[in-house]
């Protein structure tokens, strides 16, 4: 065997080369020529070279780390997301392997003085155990409930952002049909995850889903049998909300995330308007190194924030809250934020319920909890639909579009942000009267009024102000600065100021992103636009990319 | 691009080429100089840039390495969060920084190519899908349906016993509570009640003996046991023997969403859910005053025995909780 062969499958005919055969075992002699042997892109070269006889992946690997990144700061609320999951996979393993998915009830004996010769589930205990018996224990809990909040927010910022440019529009509905699936078992997967540790507060919680089970028309009862294994609360539900929470809706997550950037990557970014940007092309930073350095940096930063939350600020007190026993309530049971919404319906639908022909139906709970979030998730999902069919717009899109010319659309995703956000502030009504010192009646009414009347407002607002927007000049242009005197009579005149040392701010075309980068070269002719006060080549030029 | 060396040309890897590797890069590659714009630090003093990078990762590996020994010696949650957050923070907020503006910012572009394919491909493609399954189909009809017929009959075996064995089906199981007449009232301990237990403004959550520990009892037997005065109330037209000695007890799962209607306002003589707000008439047959509750909370009806226990006269005399298809209102 020469010490080519190993160095490419390509090249065994052009190899016999006196110096790197002449070892008698193949092997070069000194540290040089094993380095020449290697050919001129080394031991990166020879891992290339192998891997692409086998798998093939030098041309499409080529073209990934050319992949190019739009630097726009909104394209990264998705990224949020994505490395909150990865936070809560990380921590969340972790909780595997201190916690008991079991609602046997035992006595408690441990460290937290309070709770000592309670009875309580094991998964209860297991959980308590976790925070103060565990070493970094309580850290990772709070940062695995911290990341959940954080996913889901991060998802629904960023759901906004796609909604409000337009990148949901062809041909990229199915990626915004599976953000909203996404976005749907994120939810799920949260509540799931703080029913857990079996508290007072999640086990109320678990008894009002059941309430909603229950209420669904001519089923309900049966499946809500078949979830608990009998009446409520039962014997398993824990063990059934764990292996959902921990393996069943992780992995769909993980797969349909997979599906959303594979699409990404199939269908490449959207970007917004601006110099040498087009429909056929996408203008931004290679993925290698400049995103990949950003994005993975970003991770960092997002994991230190997470863990920074989840051991300075405390979430989810559970040893405060006590074990679940199904008598037994707190004051001001409010749900983790993403549930908010649904309470708030939940709170402020009047009590009407049909019993007719020996059967009830109750509306009170059916409707805010089953009906209305079907709604919701159901115009998420067809609005790109809704939107091609009422606007007649079946081309393809790639440019984002800025709201404010889009102020219809706007104008409705602004007024459905006001209706939820409504709901979710409604879902404090106990809070907000015991604050303000005014009836809970009147906090009441007030929402089931404003939950009609707010909606309008912020978008006729919004519309408006779209509209204003669009009429003003020079709205998102830089301006240049002036400086304003004032005359020995009173009068004003302004004058541009002189331009500041950079002012010679040239936009740069977009160039292909180079494979080789000569290192060696010697300095430039001028670079473009560049002052004659380089101190390296390339100097004095700003590339402004947006 | 012209002013660069942003072409695309043919080139000889940069070493001292044999014949191996003028055959290996015979490709026309992009080459850029060092000092192409494209490739400049975006930063206007790269040097405090760089410094700004260092400083963060070196105070980031302190602090990852604090973590360490924190979690070493069991420190506090709050020291490790803030050693653990902290290190990552930095550590990332140097990476990205020299990722922002210590690498080539371009801006580059990439050519979007159409995802579509042509007219001829997709034609084909349809062709192939309509006339192949008309094989499927036309030709073996009847094999075409004894196929889905056995699929069908198995998706319906598989799932009826599947959610069947998940749990038992309701039957009247929702009607029911472990509250029978001459149940007596006993505490969450299992101690019976008195008749002189209770201070007039009291109030005690109750179950029927033999049931304060099982779950499933806390869960649908909870009662809550009120004493509104000293003698005999009504709370409504039918009820005049159910409240005596100003005790009257009412189902504690609210009506609404089955929350344990915990608060007691004992000036307004209302019961309140804490979960949705309803509020529930103590002194008038627990009608809901107020919230999204649709039903009063049912009543136990109580008597006083002659060694001074409580206990109920009957059962319930309808489900208590939260509605359902079931529920006969009737």
């Amino acid at each position: 065997m020469s010490t080519s062969e190993t160095t490419s499958g390509h090249s065994q005919t052009a190899v016999t080369d006196g110096h790197a055969a002449s070892g008698s075992n193949g092997k070069a002699r000194t540290k040089r020529e094993q380095k020449a042997a290697l050919g001129p892109y080394g031991r990166t070269g020879k891992i290339v070279g192998e891997l692409d006889d086998r798998l093939g992946i030098a041309k499409g690997g080529r073209t990934f780390l050319d992949k190019v990144f739009p630097d726009h700061w909104s394209f990264m609320l998705g990224e949020i997301a994505l490395y909150s999951f990865v936070i809560l996979l990380a921590t969340g393993v972790f909780l595997t392997l201190y916690y008991v998915p079991s609602q046997t009830m035992v006595i408690y004996h441990g460290s937290y003085a309070p709770l000592r010769g309670q009875r309580m589930s094991e998964a209860y205990l297991s959980s308590v155990n976790l925070s103060f018996a565990v070493r970094a224990g309580l850290l990772m809990r709070q940062m695995h409930h911290w990341a959940a909040d954080i996913f889901i927010g991060a998802m629904v910022v960023h759901m906004a952002r796609i909604f409000f440019t337009g990148a949901f529009r062809k041909p990229r509905e199915l990626n915004w049909t599976i953000g909203v699936t996404l976005l749907t078992l994120g939810i799920i997967e949260g509540f799931l995850g703080y029913s857990l540790p079996d508290d007072l507060v999640s086990g109320t919680g678990i008894r009002i889903a059941d309430s909603i089970i229950l209420s669904i028309p001519i089923v309900g009862s049966y499946l809500s049998f078949f979830l608990f294994g009998g009446p409520f609360p039962g014997h398993i539900i824990i063990e059934r909300f764990y292996i959902i929470h921990v393996l069943i809706i992780p992995a769909i997550i993980a797969g349909m995330v997979g599906a959303h950037l594979g699409l990404l990557v199939r269908q490449k970014h959207t970007q917004f308007r601006g110099h040498g940007r087009s429909e056929t092309n996408v203008v931004g930073s290679p993925m290698f190194p400049t995103f990949m350095a950003k994005t993975t940096g970003f991770l960092f930063m997002t994991a230190g924030v997470t863990g920074i939350l989840g051991g300075l600020v405390q979430i989810n007190p559970i040893w405060q809250f006590g074990p679940y026993e199904p008598d037994k309530i707190s004051y001001a049971v409010q749900p983790d934020w993403y549930m908010g919404w649904l309470d708030g319906a939940l709170r402020i639908m009047p009590s009407w319920e049909t019993a007719i022909w020996g059967h009830t139906i109750p509306w009170e709970i059916f409707l805010p909890a089953i009906v209305f979030p079907g709604l919701i998730f159901g115009v998420c999902y067809m609005w790109p639909g809704l939107e091609r069919k009422f606007t007649g717009d079946n081309e393809l899109h790639n440019l984002l579009d800025r709201p404010r010319d889009r102020p219809k659309r706007t104008a409705a995703g602004a007024a459905m942000l006001a209706f939820l956000f409504t709901l979710f502030a409604a879902s404090s009504t106990d809070v907000l009267a015991n604050f303000f010192h005014i009836s809970l009646n009147e906090v009441l009414w007030f929402f089931r009024i404003a939950i009609f009347v707010v909606p309008v407002i912020a978008g006729l607002v919004t519309w408006r102000i779209c509209i204003e927007m669009q009429h003003a000049s020079g709205i998102g242009k830089r301006k240049r600065a002036v400086i304003v005197s004032r005359s020995e009579t009173g009068e004003y005149t302004t004058t541009p100021a002189p331009g500041r040392v950079d002012a010679d701010v040239v936009e740069l075309d977009a160039a292909p992103v180079p494979v080789l980068i000569d290192m060696d070269s010697a300095p430039e002719p001028e670079p473009v636009g560049a002052g004659a006060d380089g101190e390296g080549a390339g100097a004095g030029v700003r590339r402004v990319t947006r | 691009m012209s002013e660069t060396e942003q072409t695309t040309v043919d080139v000889a890897a940069p070493t001292n080429g044999d014949g191996e590797e003028a055959h290996r890069t015979s490709v026309p590659i992009p080459i850029a100089r060092l000092s192409d714009p494209h490739l400049q630090d975006a930063a206007r003093y790269p040097e405090r840039v760089e410094r700004i990078a260092a400083v963060a990762m070196v105070l980031g590996t302190i602090a990852v390495a604090g973590f360490g020994v924190a979690y070493w010696q069991n420190a506090n949650p709050w020291i490790l969060g803030a050693t653990f957050g902290a290190g990552l923070l930095l550590l990332g907020f140097g990476l990205t920084t020299w990722g922002k503006y210590l690498m080539p910012q371009g801006p580059f572009v990439e050519e979007r190519h159409p995802l579509a394919s042509t007219p001829a491909e997709r034609d084909a493609m349809s062709a192939a899908l309509v006339q192949r399954s008309g094989i499927v189909v036309k030709r073996r009809r009847m094999l075409g349906g004894l196929l889905a017929t056995g699929l069908g009959v198995f998706g319906i075996v598989a799932l009826f016993p599947l959610l069947r064995s998940l749990g038992p089906v309701p039957g009247d199981t929702l009607t029911k509570t472990n509250w029978k007449k001459g149940s007596r009232l006993v505490d969450s301990n299992g101690r019976p009640i008195k008749v002189n237990e209770l201070e007039v403004g009291g109030i005690q959550t109750v179950f029927p003996e033999g049931n304060a520990y099982t779950e499933e009892g806390q869960a649908v037997d909870q009662t809550v046991l009120i004493r509104v005065g000293t003698s005999a109330i009504v709370t409504m037209p039918g009820r005049e023997t159910w409240a005596p000695a100003g005790y009257v007890a009412y189902s504690k799962v609210c009506t609404h969403a089955g929350c344990p209607v915990g608060l007691y306002e004992q000036q307004l003589q209302l019961l309140v859910c804490p979960c949705h707000q309803s509020m529930f008439d103590v002194t008038n047959g627990a009608v809901p005053k107020f919230g999204p509750a649709p039903r009063p909370l049912p009543q136990l009806p109580l008597q006083i025995t002659s060694d001074g226990y409580l206990v109920a006269q009957a059962g319930y005399d309808q489900p208590v909780g939260p509605g359902y298809w079931e529920r006969n209102s009737g």
